[in-house]
Parts: structure tokens; C-alpha cells; sequence
């Protein structure tokens, strides 16, 4: 891992005596594409907005690249955002708009045409110069805020579901643009989003947090593989999360049924949770099966069937390519690797939440 | 059918309203010194109002003083918007409240008030009580038309300024402010209006010898109705009504350019 860039230490902040963010100890290095992810309300944009100098912290310092800057205002800072709706200046033309950072630096002028044109090819809109923020597409804008703040050179670049607008094959467009961008200027990017598959496809590391805590850290295989607790495992991806009992070692009682397992070090005879990813629930033949059942609900998604199927009183969801037909019953099997053991949780906001899509 | 009925409609709606100004327009070009008939069409009432020292002297004063408290309403009340739009909701609707009083209230108890506010205070009458008064009922009039722009703005433009590297100052001057220019713009026109227009407040604010416009028809009146005034009246109507026009079309024509 590359050397530490930003560091937040123990940032407190409370609007109107609300706690949204408590205690926050965060490290982001060079280099990397770091998302904080969680519900809205969870504080992940309070502390965007902390590192853009938008907010002053309550409680706690900002040290980047060895410096504190907790004081030190927005535009003195070495970062830029991109914010949720663009913020363009509708006012000036596009070139105007990117050129808005660079005036104030007072570069030369061909420096600064240098620069937009580039930040334009880099964008994938050249020739767009002339033109006003307002005639140009959702898409397109965001791409332009992206130009205004990359030309810039900073060393980490800020972005506020700024993809949040966009309808969804515009958004799947833009996630590669993103990380195509990332890779070419090698900048790190600190990304908010609420949005899991985008936080899943495009970053090095996710922070996922939930009331002003942050929940668990890591890359985005081990936190779908290995969620910390039922809200991780909730919030990123289906689960069936399912209450149980670890007997001892590699061996888990699951709703009166002991499955294989491969987590070790909860003790014996210790109540926990598990996850069970919907696509690691195998439906094969009732006699095949550890535990039976009958499929109760079916519903066709693209790439996979969806099936709730009720077996030891438990509703179980489960993704197959194969269809099994309400009614039938059925055998449920899980790989050993598959079951996830994770603590009960200890405060409200480790518990899993119930989202509206 | 309808559409006819419609319009005649309309056309009585137009004619009740500006049927007396139309018969002072028709007056002030009428040759003949009475008002009972028409003596042939004739410039001289207006020649005779711009020979009339006392009147251009009234002129100035109701121009300077429409200009400069419109400006320095102007200036006030966008601050005070700037201020208000950052209170919290509570604060903000009890203060806009307060600003929109002026306005509801009858212009002889502000006019008497202020009246009295300058003789408590020992100021002496003159040009500069007047312009203090035309300030003190402009800035609602500012304050009304530039807080619908601010409600608008996008706080991230200013915020996307700052994280760019410019300084709050030339933040608000180079994004803030050309957003809210149209509503300022027409703030100003309507300040400017409504200090053209104004009577009541000044004749109670003003000092003995200095006249403006609208108090100086007011006595020439009570000496007998010249036609000099018809044309002057004439004039007042057609400059205020120009500056309504440009008021309401300010913002629509900002959206079609844009």
C-alpha cells in the first residue's frame, strides 16, 4: 500500500446537538479510489464536506500529507470537489467554467488553453468549449465539473454522488469513465455515494458507515465476502441473515441444523448471525439437500431467477439460474466457505436496516 | 363568439382604467386653455413646462432622488438579503416580516412617522430628509424582488468557487452575484418607480422650498389647474409606466437569453 495521505483523527460533528459523526478515525492513502458508502443520513457526506473545508469539524484535526489543515478554508486547500448537482457557473461558457481555478492562479494564457483543451479530451467532450452549462446533458455536465476540478492537479479529487443524476446506463458509462480517469491521472479519489454496486465496481477501498460510525473498511471483495456485522451485510448486497448458534470451531447451528463452517474464534455454544449470500444457497433435490423446503415466491430478474423459499421457518432467498417452480419442494445446501459468521450486533447502528429501492 | 365577447370585455377593463390619463394625454396637446374644447393640436404646454424654472428645478430633485436612494436601497436590501438567506428559518421569516410592514402600511403613518423620527431627532428638513425616507420604503421593495433569486441560487456554485481557489469575496461577486443580478436589476427599476411615484411620504418629509415633482404639481394645483400640468402628468405616466414595463420584462427576457 502506498504511503498515507489524509488522515482523520477522532472527528466529531453535531448539527443542532444531532450527533452525525462521532469519533471518526479514517485513513486514506495516495493513490487510491476510497468510497464512503452508507443510507443517507450516515454522515459520509458531512465528512466529505469536513475534507473540502466546507464544515469545520467539531472534535478532531485533518492532517493531510503531514499537515493540519483543519483550519485552513476551502480554497487554500489542495483537494477539489465535485459536487452532487455540478455547480457549474451557468453564466460563463464551458471553457470559462475550467478555466474559473486556473484565472485565479494566475497562469499564462496559453496554459490554460492547454489545460482545457486536455481536460476536455479527458472528459471525452472536445470541441465543447463555446458552448453554455445549460445545453449540454446531465452526463455531460458532470463531466465537465469533473474537467474544472481536474485541471487543477489535485492531489485528491472529492466527489459527492455526482453520479446520483444520472439514469442508469449513463451512470454504468460513467463508473468506467471514472475509473479509466483515476487511472490515467493517478490521483486518489475519495468518492460518496449510497449507491453499493457503483461503491462495489469502481473502489480500491469501501468505508461503510451508518450513523456517524463507520462500519467496516476494506476492498470490495471482503466486504461483500466477509461483512463485520448484519448492517454490512444488509446494506451491500442481498442476504439472508439468519439468527444462529456457533457450537465450537468450523461448526454452526443453524435453525436447529448444523452446517460446516470455516470461522473460527467465537467461542462454543455463542449466539451470532450469519449471512448466506442469496447465490451460495444451492436448491438441489429435498434428499440431496441438508434442510428441505417449499418455494414460496418467483420472480424473473435477467440474468437469474429470484425464489424465497420457506424451510425451518425461515424465509430463505435465493438466486439460481435454475427455476424451480412455486410449490415444489426443495433441498437447501451451503458451502462451508459460504456462511459468513459475524458478532450480534451491540448498537443500533450495527443492526441490518430494511431499504426502499 | 366567446373570443369577441372576450375582448370587448377586455377593451372596457382598458378604457375604465385609462380613460381619465388618456383624456389628460388628449388635454395636454389641446391649443385651447379650457378643458371644455378642443382647440386645435399644439407642443406649447410642454415648451411652456421646460421654459418653467421651478419645474426642472423639481424634476432634478424627484431624479436625483429616485436615483440615488434607489442605488443605495439597492445596495442595502441585497445585503440584507445576503444576511437573511443565512439565518436560520425562524429568524429569516420574522425579519421579513418586519421588512414587508412598510409596505402594507398607509404611506401618511410612515410619511407622519418619519416626520416625527426627524423632529425628535432635531434633523432639518431638506433634500436630505427626503432621500432618507426614499431609502427607508425602497428596501422592501429590494428586498422583495432579490430574495425569490436568492432562494434559487445553488449554494454549491459558491462553494464550487471556493474549492477552486477564489476567495469569498470574489466568489460572491463572480458567481454569486451575476445570478442574482436580474433580481436586483428589477429591485432597483421598482425602487426607482416608487420613489418617482411618491407624494404623501415626501410631502411630509420635505422642507419649505424644496419641491420635487409630484408636490410641486400639488401646489401649482391649488393655484389653479395649468395645462403646463397635463403635460408634466402626461410625462410622470408615460416614464413610470416605461419603468413598469422594463420591471416586468427584466426577468422573462433573462430567461430567454439564457
Amino acid at each position: 500500500m502506498e504511503k498515507e495521505l489524509i488522515q482523520l483523527i477522532d472527528i466529531s460533528k453535531a448539527f443542532d446537538g444531532q450527533m452525525v459523526l462521532d469519533e471518526l478515525n479514517l485513513n486514506i492513502h495516495e493513490n487510491e479510489f476510497v468510497t464512503l458508502l452508507g443510507p443517507s443520513g450516515c454522515g459520509k457526506t458531512t465528512t466529505l464536506r469536513i475534507l473540502g473545508g466546507f464544515t469545520n469539524p467539531d472534535k478532531g484535526r485533518v492532517v493531510f500529507d503531514g499537515q493540519d489543515i483543519t483550519q485552513i478554508p476551502p480554497n487554500k486547500r489542495p483537494l477539489n470537489t465535485v459536487f452532487q448537482k455540478y455547480a457549474l457557473f451557468t453564466h460563463m461558457t464551458i471553457a470559462e467554467n475550467i478555466a474559473f481555478g486556473l484565472k485565479i492562479k494566475k497562469k499564462s494564457k496559453s496554459y490554460i488553453d492547454d489545460k482545457i483543451r486536455y481536460a476536455l479530451k479527458l472528459v471525452n467532450l472536445d470541441g465543447y468549449e463555446h458552448r453554455m452549462p445549460d445545453s449540454l446533458s446531465g452526463g455531460q455536465q458532470q463531466r465537465i465539473a469533473i474537467a474544472r476540478a481536474i485541471v487543477n492537479e489535485p492531489k485528491v479529487l472529492l466527489l459527492d454522488e455526482p453520479l446520483g443524476a444520472l439514469d442508469l446506463k449513463l451512470r454504468q458509462e460513467m463508473q468506467y469513465e471514472l475509473i479509466r480517469m483515476k487511472n490515467e491521472l493517478g490521483i486518489t479519489f475519495v468518492y460518496v455515494t449510497h449507491d453499493q454496486e457503483e461503491a462495489l465496481t469502481m473502489s480500491d477501498t469501501i468505508v461503510v458507515m451508518n450513523q456517524g460510525y463507520i462500519q467496516q473498511i476494506g476492498s470490495p471483495e471482503s466486504i461483500y465476502n466477509e461483512p463485520e456485522n448484519a448492517f454490512v451485510a444488509d446494506f451491500i448486497g442481498d442476504s439472508n441473515i439468519i439468527p444462529a448458534t456457533m457450537i465450537e470451531d468450523k461448526l454452526v447451528d443453524i435453525l436447529g441444523t448444523r452446517f460446516a463452517c470455516v470461522d473460527t474464534g467465537f467461542g462454543t455454544n455463542r449466539p451470532v448471525d450469519v449471512v448466506i449470500r442469496p447465490e451460495d444457497v444451492i436448491l438441489v433435490e429435498p434428499q440431496e439437500g441438508i434442510i428441505q423446503g417449499v418455494v414460496s415466491h418467483l420472480i424473473f430478474k435477467g440474468v437469474h431467477y429470484e425464489m424465497e423459499v420457506q424451510a425451518c421457518g425461515f424465509e430463505w432467498l435465493v438466486q439460481s439460474t435454475t427455476l424451480f417452480p412455486i410449490g415444489k419442494e426443495v433441498g437447501i445446501r451451503v458451502d462451508p466457505f459460504n456462511i459468513q459468521i459475524m458478532n450480534k450486533p451491540e448498537s443500533e447502528d450495527e443492526e441490518a436496516v430494511i431499504i426502499d429501492i | 363568439m366567446k373570443t369577441i365577447a372576450k375582448r370587448i370585455y377586455i377593451a372596457l377593463i382598458i378604457l375604465f382604467l385609462y380613460a381619465p390619463i388618456g383624456i389628460l394625454m388628449v388635454l395636454s396637446f389641446n391649443e385651447s386653455k379650457t378643458r371644455a374644447k378642443w382647440g386645435g393640436f399644439t407642443f406649447k404646454w410642454y415648451i411652456a413646462l421646460f421654459q418653467n424654472e421651478e419645474i426642472l428645478r423639481a424634476l432634478f430633485n424627484t431624479l436625483l432622488i429616485a436615483l440615488a436612494s434607489s442605488l443605495i436601497a439597492t445596495v442595502i436590501g441585497t445585503v440584507a438579503c445576503i444576511a437573511m438567506n443565512g439565518m436560520k428559518r425562524r429568524a429569516k421569516s420574522i425579519l421579513m416580516g418586519i421588512t414587508n410592514i412598510p409596505m402594507l402600511n398607509a404611506d401618511i403613518v410612515t410619511g407622519i412617522s418619519l416626520m416625527l423620527l426627524y423632529i425628535s431627532l432635531g434633523i432639518r428638513f431638506g433634500m436630505g430628509t427626503i432621500l432618507l425616507s426614499h431609502i427607508t420604503f425602497n428596501i422592501p421593495y429590494v428586498i422583495l424582488s432579490v430574495m425569490p433569486r436568492m432562494k434559487q441560487l445553488n449554494v454549491s456554485t459558491y462553494e464550487a468557487a471556493l474549492d477552486l481557489g477564489s476567495s469569498p469575496l470574489y466568489a460572491f461577486f463572480k458567481v454569486v452575484f451575476p445570478d442574482l443580478l436580474p433580481g436586483i436589476l428589477s429591485g432597483f427599476l421598482m425602487a426607482f418607480t416608487m420613489s418617482l411615484d411618491d407624494f404623501i411620504i415626501t410631502h411630509f418629509t420635505k422642507g419649505v422650498g424644496v419641491d420635487t415633482l409630484s408636490t410641486k404639481i400639488y401646489t401649482e394645483i391649488k393655484k389653479g389647474i395649468k395645462p403646463e400640468m397635463y403635460a408634466l402628468s402626461s410625462l410622470i405616466f408615460v416614464t413610470v409606466l416605461t419603468l413598469l414595463v422594463l420591471v416586468n420584462l427584466s426577468p422573462a427576457d433573462k430567461k430567454k437569453t439564457d
